[in-house]
């Protein structure tokens, strides 16, 4: 057969392959945008005026916002997943590739080489592009810049130029509106201008994102941090309370009502960037039954680590004594134990039969789990523990976790694994939430009876590599602990067949051999016979 | 083979796909699926997706390559010229044969020509198969090689057609024999809904208009058409044929098994030859279940079919008895789903209410008894309603107030999105009431 048109090198356009003159404006626009920054960081005698950084900010908005307009804008609400598969930068063509590896690129050089980026040490002036920084960082929080400033004023405008493209792209669509409104919202007022002001009004709390929970957040509960938040005051206190009762209150609750989705893609930063930067990237997530196998065991794994280097932190900073601190070392071990073992309790007695095999898996984690927080206990010091130092398990986590595998792989591969492979296959905070969805949720994606024709969309525009279709034909309801709850599934469905819901838990997880609108007394039959 | 009963089923549709997965639940038989069209089973209905670029082929596939091995279903990929009914064997055309112990024919469709003058040039085509779909993308890969398309035929697959060519950008030209789209099937105010939604799409949709003939260049390739009602001529580089689809059971003319213009299946889904059944769009009831056609070439009919023909096969014969009518369809960016039975013109003793959103993207259509007050079937159109739901009203045999009462309860649109049964009721009540007074 012949082969398909030549991959194109449009971003988004929806009905040609080709870009149109606004489109060819937009772009230049977003490239000299980006230009001024590739300028500053090659310190071309760029001055450090808000305004210089304002002009190539604003230019690459408003590149994004033109190219969305013309798009979208006059086009009829609908689908628009025109040549998705045909594009370069959509398709793992060569734009794709590039694109990766710029992006990783500036990851490593983001995380490992921030000098690279002029950023001044011991007390020195930023130069290059940390320095076309400063003057908006003296506004917000009156101190210099650093290079996680840059990072997050980049984020942030990406998030709202893309999150602009995303809610033209589905202006029929108004979950897909409102979610991509609260993640623009989030990130700009809680992830960006809030720690900044915060910092201005109290210099010794530590950077605090309020949305950013533990174990995502997994230095909240460092020593530093913690001795910063509790001497700076009630404020402090109340926000490492406050960091303490999201995780073990507020987001069981929120997760109870509505599904992980409530943060994964309504509230969360990594989300929020994934579903408006990386909405293009959505369809390159694996389906295959080997990727949810992978994914289950590394997304386990990292939480498993987590929680025991988080643990083993706080541990070796604690003392023995009760008199000096109510909470001592072997006080914080029984602790944590008790309550993994109240967890694993509950779950193995109201969920066993639900759980199949995965209950050996759980309980295998559990075991390891148990034996590791042990032995720590009697061979650990307050330096070391399993004999290695705490700090040097925690700077492990930090490395290989928090930055290469969030960042550079995260969000450097959205090109080639897809918007979400953090999100799936490395997010501890999505594996403790959708643990919850699984066991615990009302939220489930209904199936519409027997209306399922098999096309597949669902399952290729799922970023978190669920193979929806299987599910919807067969009739069965969509209940995954990966789900992220964005509804593009339900979106791009031709026949009406998938809808977000919370309901009962009652019946939430159905399967049905023979599908609604065949002979009654045959299904009766043969799902009796299940 | 060992001592294990065989099942063939010529056709990797919906339906014998569906047939073989239930057999394979039910018994230990060895079971081979024949298809000369592709390998594995792919969704046809997403065949418009792949040169869209929604999707690849790849991702058309239902179930993982491995699925098959894994459930013991062998796949053939071979065209059937023959079938021995005395000696159970199926003729292959590489010159092999394959003894059977139950036999399914499940071969689906053809398009349908009508002897039009240059229905066999080369740029001419219907839109069926895998094949089909690889011969649009060489002949319409852009508007640059192909400048204009025509298609004809205003049904399901000719709609899917005009989305497929608009994707690229390609011009076309509609002709579609009827008054209004798919009026033969749809209510006036749906159908007319439907077709000024094309007409937005800057489709050149041409009403109550015949294809006369296609005319060839002097190489022989098609350069345009010309219509039977005005004889005007049409530029073009390739002509969609979609008016409608018939069994495609050709390869059957030399066996003793009955055909008309199916298979001929009694409810069993057995055809006249003990052991040979066939199922989805290939098959013909004597007479229509219901107010159903005597051929379905529905995809959920398939399946229903694949399901029931399989208890036959596995011992527990049983009849096609499906349950209320229902389908589904999206009109370039309306979605379409119908529950019950809504005729284009109410039958005796009925009537319908239409209601239609000011934005002209949204209506509904309810057909009910005019003294009973019965309902008897919704179609929507750009608003989504629960299967379950509707099914268990038609079950209950509810009427149409309170349908219209409970609406919401049926509502299947995602979270957020704007409500209309109140303004549905209301529609409803002043119409009643208008009439009434009258």
């Amino acid at each position: 057969m012949s082969e398909t048109p030549q991959p194109s090198m449009s971003l988004a356009s929806p009905d040609t392959y080709s870009l149109s003159n606004k489109q060819k404006l937009a772009l230049s626009l977003g490239t000299i945008g980006l230009l001024i920054l590739v300028l500053a960081f090659a310190n071309f005698g760029l001055s450090a005026n808000i305004w210089v950084l304002a002009l190539a900010l604003g230019l690459i908005s408003t590149g994004v916002v033109l190219y969305a307009r013309a798009a979208y804008l006059d086009k009829i609400p609908g689908i628009k997943n025109d040549g998705v598969w045909y594009k370069s930068i959509s398709s793992r063509g060569i734009l794709g590739w590039l694109t990766g590896v710029v992006l990783t690129s500036f990851y490593i050089v983001l995380y490992f080489y921030p000098n690279l980026l002029g950023l001044g040490v011991d007390g020195a002036a930023n130069t290059g592009l940390i320095a076309l920084f400063d003057p908006l960082s003296q506004l917000l929080s009156g101190r210099d810049a650093s290079q996680w400033f840059v990072y997050g004023t980049l984020y942030t405008v990406a998030i709202l130029a893309f999150g602009y493209k995303f809610m033209l792209k589905y202006k029929h669509n108004k979950y897909q509106q409102l979610r991509t409104g609260s993640v623009m919202f989030f990130q700009l007022g809680f992830a960006f201008l809030i720690p900044e002001f915060m910092y201005r009004l109290n210099s010794d709390l530590p950077y605090y994102d309020l949305k950013s929970m533990w174990p995502l957040n997994y230095y909240i509960f460092d020593e530093w941090s913690v001795k910063a938040f509790l001497s700076s005051g009630n404020i402090g206190l109340g926000l490492i309370i406050f960091g303490i009762v999201s995780v073990f209150v507020i987001s069981p609750i929120l997760t109870y009502k509505y599904g992980k989705r409530w943060y994964c893609s309504w509230v969360c930063g990594c989300g929020g960037l994934a579903e408006t930067a990386g909405d293009a990237f959505r369809q390159l997530s694996d389906k295959s039954t080997g990727a949810w196998k992978l994914e289950r065991w590394l997304i386990h794994t990292v939480l498993v680590f987590s929680v025991l280097m988080t643990t083993a932190v706080i541990y070796t900073y604690l003392g023995y004594d009760s008199n000096n601190f109510w909470l001592t070392k072997d006080l914080f071990i029984k602790l944590v134990i008790g309550f993994l073992t109240l967890v694993f309790a509950v779950i193995i007695i109201f969920k066993h039969k639900e759980l199949g095999k995965d209950a050996k898996y759980g309980a295998i984690g559990y075991f390891v789990l148990l034996v590791a927080l042990l032995v720590m206990h009697f061979t650990g010091t307050t330096e070391e523990v399993f004999y290695i130092k705490a700090s040097s398990l925690r700077a492990a986590y930090g490395l290989y976790i928090g930055s290469i595998f969030s960042g550079v792989i995260g969000t450097g591969f959205y090109p080639i694994l897809g918007n979400r492979a953090w999100c799936r296959f490395g997010c501890p905070m999505a594996a403790v939430l959708g643990f919850q969805q699984r066991m615990f949720s009302k939220f489930r994606i209904t199936t519409n009876g027997g209306q399922c024709i098999s096309c597949g969309n669902c399952s290729t525009y799922c970023e978190m590599g669920i193979d929806v279709r299987a599910y919807a034909q067969k009739g069965e309801n969509i209940v995954r602990s990966s789900c992220v709850g964005c509804g593009i599934c339900a979106a791009v469905c031709p026949r009406g067949v998938l809808k977000l819901e919370n309901g009962a838990l009652e019946g939430r997880i159905n399967s049905n051999d023979i599908l609604l609108g065949n002979d009654t007394e045959l299904r009766d039959l043969i799902n009796k016979q299940k | 083979m060992g001592n294990r009963k065989h099942a063939v089923i010529i056709g990797n549709g919906i339906a014998g796909v569906t047939a073989a997965r239930h057999i394979r639940k039910n018994s230990d038989m060895e079971i081979t699926i024949i298809s000369s069209e592709t390998k594995h089973f792919f969704s046809r209905t997403a065949l418009m997706y792949i040169y869209m670029g929604h999707m690849k082929y790849e991702h058309t596939k239902p179930y993982e390559d491995s699925f098959w091995k894994k459930n013991r279903i062998e796949l053939l990929q071979e065209y059937v010229t023959d079938i021995d009914t005395d000696q159970k064997k199926v003729a292959l055309q590489s010159g092999d044969a394959l003894r059977y112990d139950s036999l399914i024919i499940a071969t689906g469709s053809k398009p349908n020509k009508f002897g039009w003058p240059g229905q066999d040039l080369p740029q001419v085509q219907g839109l069926y198969s895998k094949q089909d779909l690889d011969k649009l993308e060489k002949k319409a890969p852009n508007n640059a090689v192909c400048k204009r398309a025509v298609i004809v035929g205003g049904g399901l697959i000719g709609i899917e057609m005009a989305e497929m060519l608009l994707s690229r950008n390609i011009p076309i030209t509609f002709l579609i024999r009827e008054d209004s789209f798919w009026d033969g099937v749809l209510p006036q105010g749906d159908s007319e809904l439907i077709t000024r939604h094309i007409f937005k799409h800057h489709v050149d949709i041409r009403l109550a208009t015949n294809l006369k003939e296609i005319h060839a260049d002097a190489s022989g390739n098609v350069k345009s058409i010309t219509l039977a009602e005005t004889g005007e001529e049409i530029q073009c580089d390739v002509v969609g044929l979609t008016a409608g689809v018939s069994p495609n059971i050709d390869f059957l003319k030399d066996t003793s098994i009955e055909t008309k213009h199916g298979v001929l299946v009694n409810r069993q889904l057995e055809t006249n030859i003990p052991d040979v059944y066939a199922i989805g769009d290939c098959a013909e009831q004597h007479e229509g279940i219901g107010n159903r056609r005597p051929i379905e070439a529905v995809w959920y009919t398939g399946r229903m079919m694949g399901e029931a023909v399989a208890q036959t096969i596995c011992g527990h014969r049983r009849e096609y008895n499906p349950g209320h009518w229902f389908n589904s369809a999206k009109f370039l960016d309306i979605e379409y789903q119908t529950y019950g039975w809504v005729f284009a013109a109410p039958r005796d003793g009925e009537t319908h209410f239409h209601w239609r959103h000011a934005d002209d993207d949204k209506c509904i259509t309810i057909s009910y008894d005019k003294s009973t007050r019965l309902f008897i079937g919704i179609n929507t159109f750009g608003i989504r309603l629960r299967h379950e739901t509707m099914d268990r009203w038609l079950t209950e045999q509810r009427d149409v107030d309170y349908v219209l009462q409970h609406l919401k309860e049926a509502n299947f649109d995602p979270e957020f999105y704007r409500h209309y049964e109140k303004e549905i009721l209301n529609s409803f009540t002043s119409q009643t009431n208008q009439i009434t007074n009258a």
